[in-house]
C-alpha cells in the first residue's frame, strides 16, 4: 500500500511578519492602511479599500483582469505588492470619468459593445487608457499589441479593438477589413 | 386564467415533453408586417455604464460587514482514500473561524452516491476540507496546516483504458458512467451495403476548460430567517431549489442573487460544492462567508468539455448521397456524473441520411468532472462529422459544400417533422459567396510552398426554441417608469437589454424608462436556466405578455379619464393618445399621479411550443487559413460566420454573440487542451499560461452575417436563441481549411504546432494533391449505376 502524508509544521503558527502601515494614493486620494507586507496591490484595493472594480481572475499575472495604472502605466495589480506602491499614483477603474459622465474610453466600450460578461472589462479599459497615455493615435496593430496581455474569455476582442480606436478618434473603426492576403501560397496562384 | 398544457421543450440535445402551467392570453405574434420601432435596432446595453465603470457587483465583489473568506483544501492525488485528517493545527491559527472536513461536515449526499466531503477522493482536485478565516491569506495558510494521510490508490485517466475490465474502479458499479445511449433509424448494415464508398475515421477531440473570467463562487449569509446566497450562476432559481433541498430548508427561506456573472459557458448551471460549503461555514460561524475559487481550482474542478474518441463510418453513393452513418463515441466523464453530452446530435440531425446508428458511452476517469460547455456534445460531434464529410467529399471528388447540399435535410431527420424555419441553403450561399468559395476550392488550388492557404466550411444546427415555464411581471410606477421583474439572469449575453427593449416596444415607452430587475429569486418569478440558447425565446414572450397586460390596464384606466373607449387609445412616447381625436391625451405620469398610488402590474407567462414543427437554429461558417509547414503555425486569415436566429432583436449584441462563439471555437480548434500527466494523473496546465486561450492577437476579423427573418411559428417574438450555435462549426471549418491546405485530413485536435508538425512528418503531405485519397479503382467499380 502506498501512503502519502502532507505534514507541515506541527507547532502553532502565526504567519507574519505582521502588518505594517502604508499610505497609498489611489484615484487622487490618500489612504492609510495596515497590511501584511505580502499583501498584493490587488487585494489591498479590493479587500482593504473595497474598490472591487479591479477584478481578480487569475491572481498570477496571466490574464490582465486586474490591470490598473501606476504613474500612468499599466500594471497587473496582482503582481505588485501594496508596500511597493507607496508614494506612487495609482489609478483604478473607479478613478475614470467624473462621476457623472463616463471617460471617453469607457463610453467607447459601451458604444461598441466591447464586452460580454464584463468581468475583464475594467482591465481592458485601463489597458487602453495606458496605451492612449503613451500613444494617443495608435494603429490597429499597436492596439492589438497593447491588449495582448488582457484575456477576454467571451471573445469580445474585435469590439474591444474598435472601442480603443474610437476612443483614440481613429476614423471609422467599424470598417471590417479582412487581413491582406499574404504573398505566398495563395490558392490558384504562384503555380 | 391558468391552464395546464403539454409541450415539447428541447435543451442541449435533449427533448422532453412537459406539463406546464400557462396563464393569460398570448399576444398576437409580431409578424414581418408588424411595425416595430425599437426591436431590430442596434443599441448599446442598458447596463453598459455599470460594466465599464466597475460598479457592476459580481459575486466576487460582494463585501459584507464581518465577512469571512473561505478556501478549499483539495486532494493532490488522482485517486486516494483519507486515512487520517487533523485540522487542529489549522484551527489554532489566529484568524481561523471554522474548518470543515469529512469528520466534521454533515453527511450531505452529493452525486453518484458520494458525500460532499467523501473519504475517497477520485481526482487530483477533489474536495478534502474547507477553512473560513478573517482574511484570504490566513485561510490559505490554514490549508497548509491541515495534516492529511492519504492512502494512494491506483488510478486511470484515459477513457478507453478506464473501460477495460482490469482498470481501477472509480465507483463500485464500474467505470461506465451510464448505460450506453443508443439511437437507431433505418438499417445501417443495409445502408453500408448500398454504399459505393465508405469512409472510416477515428477522431479525437480534447478536454477543453471553460476558464470563465470570474471564477465559480458564492457568498452565504443568514438574513433573519432566510439564507441569502450570492452565486455566480446561470440559474438563480435552480440554485435556490438545490440549496433548499440539500440543506433541508423550505424554498421560501432561500434567496439566490446573481445580477452580474463573469462568464459561465455552461459551467455554472447548478449548485456547486462551494455553494453548500459556504452556506455550512456561514452557519457554523454565524458570519457571512465568501468562497471564491482560484484559477487553479477553475482548471481542476469546475467542469470541462469532455474529451471524446469518435469512431465514424460514413457510407455514400457515388453521387454523394449518404446511405449510412455509424458513430461510436466514448467520452471521458471525469470522476462524477452520468451520461455524455449529445455527441451524436450532429450525426443524427445535420443531414438527410436514412440509416443511422449511434452509440455514446461515458467513462468515469480520475479527472475533474465534465459538465455542459457551450453547445455541449454538438461542438465535439460536429468536429467528427464535419471533418469526416470533407474526407468523403475529397474521395468522391465532390465539392464539400455541394456534398452538404446534396444531403440537405428539408425535414428534421430525427422526428420527421418540418422546421418552423430553415434558411440554411441561403446561409450556405451567402457564406460561400462572401469567402469566394468556388474560386478558392478549384481543384488546381493544390498545396505548394512552405506557407499554404486553404479554405474549409462546416454546418451548425442547434436548438434555441426555448419554452415554458418562464414568468414575468411588469410594473408601471407613478413616475411613468417601468420595472420588469424576471427571475432570469444576464450571463453576459445582453438579456437585460433585450428584455428592456421588448417591454419598451410593447408599452410604447423609451428604453430609458424601463428597468429590468433580474438575477434575484426574491424579485423575479421563475425563469429557466440561461443555457441551451433558450433565454430570449423563453423569457422574452413572457415579458411581452406582461407588458401587454400592463398596457391594457393602463388604457382601461385612461379611458375613464379621457372619456374615450380603451380600444381607441394608443400609447406613444409615454403619452396615452386617443387615435380618433389626438387632442385627447394625457401623459402616463399624469395618469399615474391620479391613480392615488395604485400600481399597475401586468403578468405574463411563456406559452406552449407548437406541436407540428421543430424549432431549430442554423448556421454555416467558412474559414480561410494559412499553414506554415515549417513551424506548424495555423493562422486564421478569414472567418465568415453566417447564422440565423429568426428575428434579430439587437444586431449589436447579436454580432457579439457570434464573434465570441467563433473566438472560443478558434481556441478549441488550435490551442485549447487540458493535459493530464498519465504517470501522476495530475493536470499539467491548470493555469492561463499553459492552458492557451485565444488572445486579441489570435482573433481574426470575424465577418458576421445574420439572416434576419421572422420565425412566426417559434413564438410571439419570432426570435430564437443564438448563444451556442456560433461555436459549433468553427473548429471543423478551420480543420477542413487546414486539411485543404495540406491535402490530407487531420483527426487529432486541437491543431497545435506540435501536432501539425507531427502530422506533416508522418503524412504524405506536399504531393501537390488536394485530395487525400481518390476513389480506388475497386471503389469506383462498385455499387450502383444511376
Amino acid at each position: 500500500m502506498v501512503r502519502a502524508t502532507t505534514r507541515r509544521r506541527a507547532e502553532i503558527v502565526v504567519r507574519g511578519p505582521g502588518p505594517v502601515p502604508i499610505r497609498l494614493r489611489v484615484n487622487g486620494a490618500d489612504y492609510d492602511l495596515l497590511v501584511e507586507p505580502r499583501r498584493t496591490l490587488l487585494d489591498a484595493l479590493r479587500n482593504d479599500l473595497c474598490l472591487t472594480g479591479t477584478k481578480k481572475s487569475c491572481d498570477l499575472g496571466e490574464c490582465g483582469a486586474c490591470t490598473v495604472l501606476l504613474d500612468g502605466r499599466a500594471i497587473y495589480a496582482c503582481l505588485a505588492l501594496a508596500i511597493e506602491c507607496t508614494g506612487r499614483e495609482i489609478t483604478t477603474i473607479e478613478g475614470l470619468g467624473d462621476g457623472v459622465a463616463l471617460d471617453p474610453v469607457q463610453q467607447a466600450f459601451v458604444d461598441r459593445d466591447a464586452y460580454q460578461c464584463g468581468f475583464c472589462t475594467p482591465g481592458q479599459v485601463m489597458a487602453v487608457k495606458a496605451l492612449l497615455n503613451r500613444s494617443p493615435m495608435p494603429s490597429e496593430a499597436e492596439v492589438r499589441q497593447a491588449l495582448s496581455g488582457n484575456l477576454c474569455r467571451c471573445g469580445a476582442y474585435q469590439h474591444i479593438v474598435e472601442a480603443a480606436l474610437q476612443a483614440a478618434g481613429v476614423a471609422d473603426p467599424t470598417a471590417r477589413r479582412p487581413r491582406p492576403v499574404a504573398e505566398e501560397g495563395i490558392c490558384g496562384e504562384g503555380r | 386564467m391558468a391552464k395546464v398544457v403539454k409541450t415539447r421543450i428541447e435543451m442541449e440535445g435533449e427533448t422532453v415533453e412537459r406539463s406546464v402551467v400557462v396563464e393569460g392570453e398570448a399576444p398576437p405574434p409580431w409578424t414581418e408586417d408588424t411595425v416595430l420601432s425599437l426591436i431590430g435596432g442596434a443599441r448599446p446595453r442598458v447596463d453598459g455604464p455599470a460594466r465599464v465603470s466597475g460598479r457592476a457587483v459580481y459575486t466576487a465583489d460582494v463585501r459584507l460587514p464581518g465577512m469571512l473568506y473561505a478556501k478549499i483544501l483539495r486532494c493532490p492525488h488522482a485517486h486516494a482514500r483519507l486515512r487520517r485528517i487533523d485540522v487542529a493545527p489549522a484551527m489554532a491559527l489566529r484568524g481561523v473561524r471554522a474548518v470543515l472536513s469529512h469528520r466534521t461536515a454533515p453527511p450531505i449526499q452529493w452525486q453518484n452516491g458520494v458525500l460532499l466531503f467523501d473519504e475517497t477522493l477520485r481526482f487530483a482536485g477533489d474536495e478534502v476540507a474547507a477553512v473560513a478565516a478573517d482574511d484570504e491569506d490566513i485561510a490559505q495558510d490554514a490549508l497548509e496546516l491541515i495534516e492529511v494521510d492519504y492512502e494512494v490508490l491506483p488510478f486511470v485517466v484515459d477513457p478507453e483504458a478506464a473501460l477495460r475490465p482490469d482498470a481501477p474502479r472509480i465507483h463500485p458499479r464500474g467505470n461506465r458512467s451510464s448505460p450506453p445511449r443508443v439511437y437507431q433509424r433505418g438499417d445501417v448494415a443495409r445502408g453500408f451495403a448500398d454504399a459505393d464508398i465508405v469512409v472510416e475515421t477515428v477522431v479525437r477531440t480534447p478536454t477543453a476548460l471553460h476558464n470563465c473570467m470570474e471564477p465559480h463562487g458564492s457568498v452565504a449569509w443568514r438574513d433573519g430567517d432566510t439564507l441569502v446566497i450570492w452565486d455566480s450562476t446561470q440559474h438563480v432559481h435552480g440554485v435556490r431549489e438545490q440549496v433548499a433541498e440539500t440543506l433541508g430548508l423550505p424554498l421560501s427561506r432561500v434567496r439566490v442573487i446573481s445580477e452580474y456573472i463573469g462568464g459561465g459557458f455552461g459551467s455554472k448551471q447548478g449548485v456547486g460544492k462551494y455553494t453548500i460549503i459556504a452556506a455550512l461555514l456561514a452557519r457554523l460561524t454565524s458570519r457571512p462567508v465568501q468562497l471564491m475559487l482560484d484559477r487553479r481550482e477553475e482548471n481542476l474542478a469546475t467542469g470541462n468539455r469532455h474529451e471524446t474518441i469518435q469512431r465514424l463510418r460514413i457510407g455514400a453513393r457515388r453521387d454523394g448521397s449518404l446511405t449510412a452513418i455509424d458513430l461510436r463515441a466514448i467520452a471521458a466523464i471525469g470522476a462524477y456524473g452520468g451520461q455524455p453530452m449529445a455527441i451524436a446530435g450532429p450525426v443524427q440531425e445535420f443531414y438527410r441520411c436514412p440509416n443511422v446508428l449511434t452509440e455514446e458511452v461515458g467513462a468515469f476517469t480520475n479527472t475533474g468532472p465534465t459538465c455542459a460547455f457551450r453547445a455541449p456534445g454538438y461542438t465535439e460531434g460536429a468536429y467528427g462529422l464535419e471533418t469526416a464529410l470533407d474526407e468523403l467529399a475529397a474521395r468522391l471528388e465532390i465539392d464539400p459544400l455541394e456534398l452538404r447540399l446534396r444531403n440537405y435535410a428539408d425535414v428534421n431527420p430525427v422526428s420527421g417533422r418540418p422546421f418552423s424555419s430553415k434558411p440554411l441553403r441561403e446561409l450556405y450561399r451567402l457564406g460561400a459567396e462572401q469567402i469566394g468559395w468556388h474560386d478558392k476550392r478549384r481543384p488546381e488550388c493544390g498545396p505548394t510552398g512552405a506557407r499554404r492557404r486553404g479554405v474549409g466550411m462546416a454546418t451548425a444546427t442547434w436548438g434555441g426554441g426555448g419554452g415554458p415555464p418562464a414568468h414575468a411581471l411588469v410594473r408601471i410606477n407613478s413616475d411613468a417608469t417601468v420595472d420588469v421583474l424576471v427571475g432570469t439572469q444576464d450571463i453576459g449575453t445582453g438579456t437585460k437589454t433585450v428584455l428592456a427593449t421588448i417591454a419598451a416596444e410593447e408599452l410604447g415607452l423609451s428604453i430609458q424608462a424601463v428597468r429590468v430587475a433580474l438575477g434575484d429569486t426574491l424579485a423575479g418569478p421563475y425563469c429557466p436556466v440561461s443555457a441551451g440558447s433558450m433565454t430570449v425565446a423563453s423569457v422574452g414572450p413572457a415579458v411581452r405578455q406582461a407588458a401587454r397586460e400592463a398596457r391594457q390596464a393602463l388604457r382601461d384606466v385612461a379611458a375613464t379619464f379621457l372619456e374615450v373607449p380603451a380600444s381607441q387609445l394608443d400609447i406613444q412616447d409615454g403619452e396615452i393618445v386617443a387615435t380618433m381625436s389626438p387632442d385627447r391625451r394625457m401623459t402616463i405620469e399624469d395618469l399615474a399621479g391620479r391613480l392615488n398610488r395604485f400600481q399597475i402590474i401586468g403578468k405574463g407567462s411563456r406559452g406552449a411550443n407548437p406541436n407540428d414543427v421543430d424549432i431549430r437554429t442554423f448556421g454555416a461558417q467558412f474559414a480561410e487559413v494559412q499553414v506554415d509547414t515549417e513551424t506548424g503555425q495555423v493562422e486564421v486569415c478569414r472567418l465568415v460566420a453566417v447564422h440565423e436566429c429568426g428575428r434579430v432583436i439587437n444586431p449589436l449584441t447579436t454580432s457579439s454573440q457570434v464573434e465570441g462563439g467563433v473566438v472560443q471555437g478558434i481556441g478549441y480548434a488550435l490551442m485549447e487542451e487540458r493535459i493530464v500527466d498519465p504517470r501522476t494523473g495530475k493536470v499539467l496546465n491548470p493555469n492561463l499560461d499553459d492552458y492557451k486561450l485565444p488572445t486579441v492577437q489570435d482573433a481574426p476579423v470575424v465577418e458576421v452575417t445574420m439572416d434576419d427573418h421572422v420565425d412566426e411559428r417559434a413564438n410571439v417574438l419570432g426570435a430564437k436563441g443564438l448563444g451556442e450555435p456560433p461555436i459549433i462549426p468553427t473548429a471543423p471549418a478551420i480543420a477542413n481549411a487546414v486539411a485543404h491546405a495540406l491535402g490530407r485530413p487531420l483527426v487529432e485536435f486541437p491543431l497545435t504546432r506540435a501536432r501539425l508538425l507531427q502530422a506533416l512528418q508522418e503524412g504524405q503531405v506536399g504531393n501537390g494533391s488536394s485530395h487525400p485519397r481518390p476513389l480506388s479503382p475497386r471503389e469506383r467499380g462498385r455499387g450502383h449505376r444511376r
